[in-house]
């Protein structure tokens, strides 16, 4: 993530933000039917319940709507992936959008990430309303964000790429706070 | 904060939701016969109603779907959201 460290220096230099390398990201849209396909492709259920992931090894679906999941790789597996997809999905109707480039993913991690997350994001981020495992679209001050908790103290967080040193510096001016 | 009932996410903050209008505004079925007057209802004019009022919402930073909500326009409350498709009854709720 050369583009992103060179964007926001500090990234790297801070101990809450850790920079996440390139991924293969899709955007998954499609019925039930197409889910389940889906998942024999991907090797990784696709969850039914509202704002909620599942990961097994480094490949993870996120719910973001009634028929919409994101669906996470390493950057390796793309080719395969896409062929892996279209053989399990066959005719059932379905779109994927391969959004890879158009999001930069960061670690926002330690025992004050609830609480630097929580100086820009509305939701409730406390362990019982916000548990390890749920994920969902939300605000960070005034840019949208991806947030998956990923473990008690660690929250997965995505940004379209020009909102990110938006995003990551106005963490880093929250976290100021910390340091004082 | 004011807090929505998205019928999909559940109690989420307002900054995560856009205001869509007036709800269940249906588009002429047959344009040919439709009249100048229902193009004019269904292209411009709205209610303009105080107190209980059937209105689209889209969870814009959240599952980005569109739904309906019954809201009081006097006091900002909302009594009940309710997926498309669905038209729940309450008593003092109009069309
Ligand atoms: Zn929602």
């Amino acid at each position: 993530m050369s583009n992103l460290t060179r964007r926001s220096p500090r990234i790297d230099a801070t101990p809450w933000l850790e920079a996440l390398p390139a991924m293969t990201r899709l955007s998954f849209r499609g019925g039930p039917d197409a889910s389940a396909a889906a998942a024999r492709g991907f090797g990784v259920a696709l969850p039914t319940a509202a704002c909620r992931a599942n990961a097994v090894g480094p490949r993870a679906a996120l719910w973001m709507g009634p028929d919409e999941h994101l669906l996470l790789a390493p950057l390796t597996d793309s080719a395969a992936l896409r062929v892996a997809l279209a053989e399990a999905l066959g005719q059932t109707p379905h779109s994927i959008v391969d959004i890879g480039h158009r999001q930069v993913a960061f670690l926002v991690k330690g025992p004050q990430a609830e609480w630097l997350l929580g100086t820009g994001c509305p939701l409730d981020l406390d362990l019982g309303a916000f548990p390890v495992g749920m994920c969902t679209r939300t605000v960070y001050m005034k840019s949208e964000i991806y947030l998956w908790r990923t473990a008690a103290d660690v929250f997965h967080l995505e940004t379209w790429r020009s909102f990110t040193p938006y995003v990551v510096d106005m963490l880093i001016d929250a976290a100021q706070e910390l340091v004082a | 904060m004011l807090v929505i009932e998205c019928p999909y996410c559940g109690a989420r903050p307002e900054p995560e939701f856009a205001y869509g209008g007036q709800a269940h505004v249906a588009r002429p079925s047959e344009p040919a016969t439709t009249t100048e007057d229902e193009l004019l209802q269904y292209l411009y004019l709205r209610d303009n109603t105080r107190g209980l009022f059937r209105e689209r919402w889209r969870h814009v930073r959240g599952c980005g779907r569109f739904f309906n909500a019954i809201r009081d326009t006097t006091t900002d409350f909302f009594v009940t959201t309710y997926k498309v498709g669905e038209r729940p009854d309450l008593p003092g709720v109009g069309a």
